[in-house]
């Protein structure tokens, strides 16, 4: 359902630095509609990056993250060509995964 | 909110389908890929509070927990962060906005190998204090910025 996410891999020096921007509404819950009833919170509640296997991050995030999701973070050992797989939970259950090629 | 309609019209059948049922709610939050989602945290007021949630007594201030931020944010809807600790053995980052209704608003944990700095984007409701918690060798140290919001980002 969710549009794919944008994940660029690069190496930087010794580092593979992983930059993501993610396709999330990210409603807080807190909001009303025009009506005033209160719209329901929606927004990704875990993010985990893995690399060969091995966690090299992973993230919980409260409705107070923005709007499309931007992360970025450096990890070691990696090397051009390996993958980075990328997956988003959010508090209805739904789920998404992507990889990208280091580069 | 079109949002939602617009990918169920787009999904094809049983997509379709999944949409509607996320969209009515039908998926029950606390099931069991939610438990690992530490809710007590994300639900805490204070810093203090915070730091109790994830497990600690107390956190100490440190200049080695750097925060790099926009002083004043046009637009609270979209606040940029980096956070990066210089502590050995960096465990986890936590972004804390203080002013919002709920204080946590993301916590990465640091395994080992990756480098102990995250950049993300936040909303901020009105102008406050933004602290960064990092968790190293077991104990827990922070930094505090003031971070000004011309236009908060939590009303809609």
């Amino acid at each position: 359902m969710a549009d794919p996410m944008k994940i660029r891999a690069t190496m930087s020096g010794d580092k593979v630095e992983v930059k993501v921007l993610m396709s999330h509404e990210m409603e807080t819950g807190q909001r009303k509609d025009s009506k005033g009833a209160a719209i329901p919170a929606h927004f990704i509640q875990s993010v985990t990056a893995t690399h060969n296997g091995k966690v090299v991050l992973s993230a919980e995030w409260g409705p107070a993250v923005s709007k499309n999701p931007f992360l970025s973070f450096k990890f070691a050992g990696g090397k051009p060509g390996d993958k980075v797989t990328i997956t988003w939970t959010d508090n209805k259950g739904d789920k998404r995964t992507d990889e990208a090629t280091i580069s | 909110m079109n949002d939602d309609r617009r990918k169920v019209l787009k999904g094809t059948g049983g997509m379709a389908v999944m949409g509607l049922a996320a969209s009515a709610g039908l998926f029950v939050p606390g099931s069991a890929w939610a438990q690992a989602w530490n809710k007590a945290a994300f639900e805490t007021k204070s810093l203090a509070d915070t730091v109790k949630a994830m497990g600690g007594t107390g956190a100490t201030e440190s200049k080695d927990v750097v925060i790099t931020s926009p002083d004043i944010a046009e637009n609270g809807a979209v606040v940029p962060f980096t956070i990066a600790s210089r502590l050995p053995k960096t465990e986890s980052i936590a972004l804390l906005v203080e002013k919002n209704p709920n204080v946590l608003a993301a916590s990465f944990n640091i395994p080992q190998g990756t480098e102990a700095g995250v950049t993300t984007r936040v909303k901020m409701g009105q102008t406050s204090n933004v602290t960064a918690l990092v968790k190293a060798d077991g104990k827990f140290y922070y930094t505090t910025k003031e971070v000004k919001v011309t236009l908060g980002g939590c009303g809609g």
